[in-house]
C-alpha cells in the first residue's frame, strides 16, 4: 500500500522533471495531474479502510453495543481513554475488565471517585458498562509499555 | 465570543486538575472539556470562513456574489455552534473524542458548509493561473465536507459495530479535517504575506506549489500517526510513518530560510498582523518539531495518552491558528493603532504564557510517561497527584494567556464597532 501512493505520487512528480514531458504539458496541466492522483490515491485507500475489517469480532451482544452507546451518552472519553485516545483526568480503560475485577467496576460505576460524579446509573446500565469493557478488552492491548521497539522506528506486539 | 468561551472553558477545566472534583457536582469535566474544545473549534472555522471570504473579495477586487447565501451561511453555523454549547449543559453529547456533539446537529451544519462552497465556487471561474492560495481554500472547502461527512459514519452499524475499525475512521476523518481547516487558514497567511510584501512572486513560484502538494499529501495519509497504538491494519500505520516524516522537509526549510525570516520580521514588526504571523511561524517550528518526534512509532509509545499530546494540540490551535487568525483580524480591522501599548503587552504576553504552558504541559507528559514505564503499579491517580505542580504552572500560564487575548481582541472588537459606526454614518449622509 505504501509503496502503491508513493510510487503513485513520485512518479508524477519526477514526470514534472523531465524536460520532454514539460513540452507536452503546461505548468497548471501538472498541478492538475498531480492533485488528481493524489485525489484517487486517496479515495482508493478511503474505500478499502471502509470496506476492509479489521481482526476483531463486532459486539457480541446488544448489551456491550448498549454499553458503548452509554459510553458515548455519558461522554466517557472526555476523561478517560480507549487506547491512549480520549481526556487525561482518568485512566485509560480499554483493559480494566483484566486488571480490576467485575466488583470493582461495579462500585466505582455506582458510586463515582473524589472527579467522577455519581451517574446513578440503573443495574441494567452498569451490566451493559461491564460488557462494554470486556468486549474492549478482547480487542487488543493498550499499555504502551507491551510494545517492542524495532531499530527503524516502528513499534510491535505479541 | 467563542474564543473566550474557550479560553474561560479551558481554564475552568484546568482548575478541575489543581483542584480535584471542583466543579464536579454542578459542572463535572465531561461538559466542561467539550465546551471548551467545541468552542475553539467554532472561533476557527467561522473566522477562517469569514477570512477566505474576505481575502476572496480583495483577491477579486469585487463584492462577492451571493450575499444572501453567505448570510445564511452565517446563521445557520452560528445557530447551530450557540446550539451545540447549550445542549452540552443539558448533558446532551455526541461522545465522540475529541470534537464531539449530538449528531442531529450535523445537518444544519453540512448545510451551512454546502452553501460556504457554493458562494465559494460562485466568486472563482478557474485553478487555471491561480496562485496557491487559491488551491489551498479550494482544497481546505472541499476536504472539510468530506471529512466532516466521514466523522459520521460512526452513525452505520456496520462501522459502530467494530470497535477498532469505528476508532481507525474516526481518527483518520478528523486528523484530515484538521488539515482542512488548516488549509484555509494557511493559504489566507499566503495571501496576507503577499499583501504586505507587495506582490504575489511567491504564491505562483513552483516551490509554494511542493510545499501545497507535501501539506495535501500529509492530510490525506499521515492522519494514522494518532492511532500508533490501536490494534488496526499495520499498513495503516506504516504508511503514516513514511508520509509524516516527507513533513522533514517543511521542518528543514524553516530553519534554511531562519535568517532571512528574522531580517523580515525586523523589517515588518511594527505591523500588527506581521507580528502575529511572525509568532506563527515559531510555533510552527515548534509543533512542527513536536509532531515529526510524536511520528516515530518508537518515540510516539512515550507520549500517547500524555499531556504531550495535549501540548501539541495547544501549540497548533492556539500558537498556529489563532495567531494566524489574529494576523488577518488586524489586516481586516486594520493595523494603524497597534502601536498601543496594551496590544503590544497582550502581545508577547500571550506568547510569553504559551511558551510557559506549552512547556509545562509538555513536562507533566513525560513526568507521566516515566511513572507508566517505570512505576507501572502506581495507581493513575497517585500519577495525576505528583504531576500537580506541573499543573500549577499550566493554570498560572492559563490565566495569563486569558488575559493577553483580552488585550489584543478588545481592542480589535473596538475598533471593528468603529468602522461599523463609521460604515453607517457614511450611508446615512449618502
Amino acid at each position: 500500500m505504501i509503496l502503491i501512493i508513493n510510487s503513485g505520487f513520485f512518479v508524477v512528480l519526477l514526470l514534472q522533471k523531465l524536460y520532454f514531458f514539460r513540452l507536452y504539458m503546461e505548468k497548471f496541466r501538472i498541478k492538475f495531474i498531480v492533485f488528481l492522483v493524489l485525489l484517487v490515491t486517496f479515495l482508493g485507500y478511503s474505500t478499502t479502510l471502509y470496506f476492509t475489517q479489521t481482526e476483531q469480532l463486532a459486539y457480541p451482544n446488544t448489551l456491550a453495543q448498549k454499553g458503548k452507546m452509554l459510553w458515548q451518552q455519558k461522554n466517557c472519553v472526555s476523561c478517560h481513554q480507549l487506547y491512549g485516545l480520549g481526556g487525561h483526568l482518568g485512566p485509560d480503560l480499554t483493559n480494566v475488565y483484566s486488571i480490576r475485577s467485575e466488583a470493582y467496576i461495579t462500585s466505582f460505576l455506582q458510586s463515582g471517585t473524589q472527579v467522577m460524579p455519581n451517574y446513578h446509573l440503573s443495574l441494567e446500565e452498569i451490566q451493559a458498562f461491564i460488557e462494554f469493557f470486556k468486549y474492549t478488552n478482547t480487542t487488543g492491548v493498550a499499555d504502551p509499555t507491551s510494545f517492542t521497539k524495532h531499530f527503524n522506528g516502528t513499534i510491535s506486539q505479541q | 465570543m467563542f474564543l473566550f468561551s474557550a479560553l474561560l472553558f479551558g481554564l475552568a477545566g484546568a482548575l478541575e486538575y489543581i483542584i480535584p472534583g471542583f466543579w464536579k457536582d454542578f459542572f463535572s469535566f465531561e461538559k466542561i472539556r467539550p465546551l471548551h474544545v467545541s468552542s475553539a473549534v467554532f472561533w476557527i472555522l467561522i473566522t477562517a470562513i469569514g477570512c477566505v471570504l474576505y481575502f476572496l473579495k480583495e483577491h477579486n477586487n469585487q463584492n462577492l456574489k451571493q450575499q444572501k447565501l453567505i448570510r445564511w451561511a452565517f446563521y445557520i453555523f452560528v445557530l447551530s455552534f450557540v446550539g451545540i454549547l447549550i445542549s452540552y449543559s443539558f448533558g446532551i453529547f455526541g461522545g465522540r473524542e475529541y470534537w464531539e456533539f449530538n449528531p442531529v446537529f450535523s445537518i444544519p451544519i453540512t448545510v451551512g458548509w454546502i452553501l460556504f462552497i457554493v458562494v465559494f465556487m460562485s466568486n472563482f471561474k478557474t485553478l487555471k493561473q491561480q496562485p496557491v492560495y487559491l488551491w489551498m481554500w479550494f482544497t481546505g472547502v472541499l476536504f472539510f465536507l468530506f471529512t466532516y461527512l466521514e466523522s459520521n459514519l460512526w452513525l452505520i452499524p456496520e462501522i459502530r459495530n467494530h470497535l477498532v475499525k469505528d476508532m481507525t475512521i474516526q481518527w483518520k476523518s478528523y486528523g484530515s479535517m484538521v488539515g482542512s481547516w488548516n488549509m484555509l487558514i494557511y493559504g489566507s497567511s499566503i495571501y496576507l504575506m503577499d499583501k504586505i510584501a507587495g506582490n504575489k512572486t511567491y504564491s505562483f513560484s513552483n516551490i509554494a506549489f511542493w510545499l501545497y502538494f507535501l501539506g495535501l499529501f500529509n492530510l490525506m495519509f499521515n492522519w494514522g500517526h494518532h492511532i500508533y497504538t490501536l490494534p488496526t491494519q499495520p499498513y495503516v500505520k506504516n504508511i503514516a510513518y513514511v508520509v509524516s516524516m516527507t513533513e522533514l522537509f517543511i521542518f528543514g526549510r524553516i530553519i534554511y530560510f531562519w535568517k532571512s525570516s528574522v531580517s523580515d520580521a525586523k523589517k515588518h514588526f511594527h505591523i500588527g498582523s506581521y507580528r502575529f504571523l511572525i509568532a506563527a511561524d515559531v510555533w510552527v517550528f515548534l509543533t512542527l518539531g513536536l509532531a515529526i518526534l510524536m511520528s516515530i512509532p518508537a518515540l510516539n509509545i512515550y507520549m500517547h495518552g500524555t499531556h504531550v499530546i495535549v501540548a501539541h494540540t495547544m501549540g497548533a490551535t492556539i500558537g498556529i491558528n489563532t495567531m494566524l487568525l489574529l494576523a488577518f483580524t488586524y489586516d481586516i480591522f486594520g493595523n494603524q493603532t497597534t502601536r498601543l501599548k496594551t496590544e503590544k503587552f497582550g502581545f508577547w504576553l500571550i506568547n510569553g504564557s504559551l511558551l510557559v504552558f506549552w512547556i509545562s504541559l509538555t513536562m507533566a507528559g513525560f513526568a507521566k510517561s516515566y511513572e507508566q514505564f517505570n512505576n507501572p503499579e502506581v495507581a493513575y491517580g497517585e500519577i495525576i497527584r505528583q504531576l500537580r505542580p506541573w499543573f500549577y504552572v499550566f493554570f498560572v500560564s492559563g490565566c495569563g494567556l486569558v488575559v493577553g487575548f483580552f488585550m489584543v481582541v478588545f481592542p480589535l472588537m473596538r475598533r471593528w464597532l468603529n468602522g461599523l459606526k463609521t460604515l453607517e454614518k457614511s450611508s446615512n449622509s449618502e
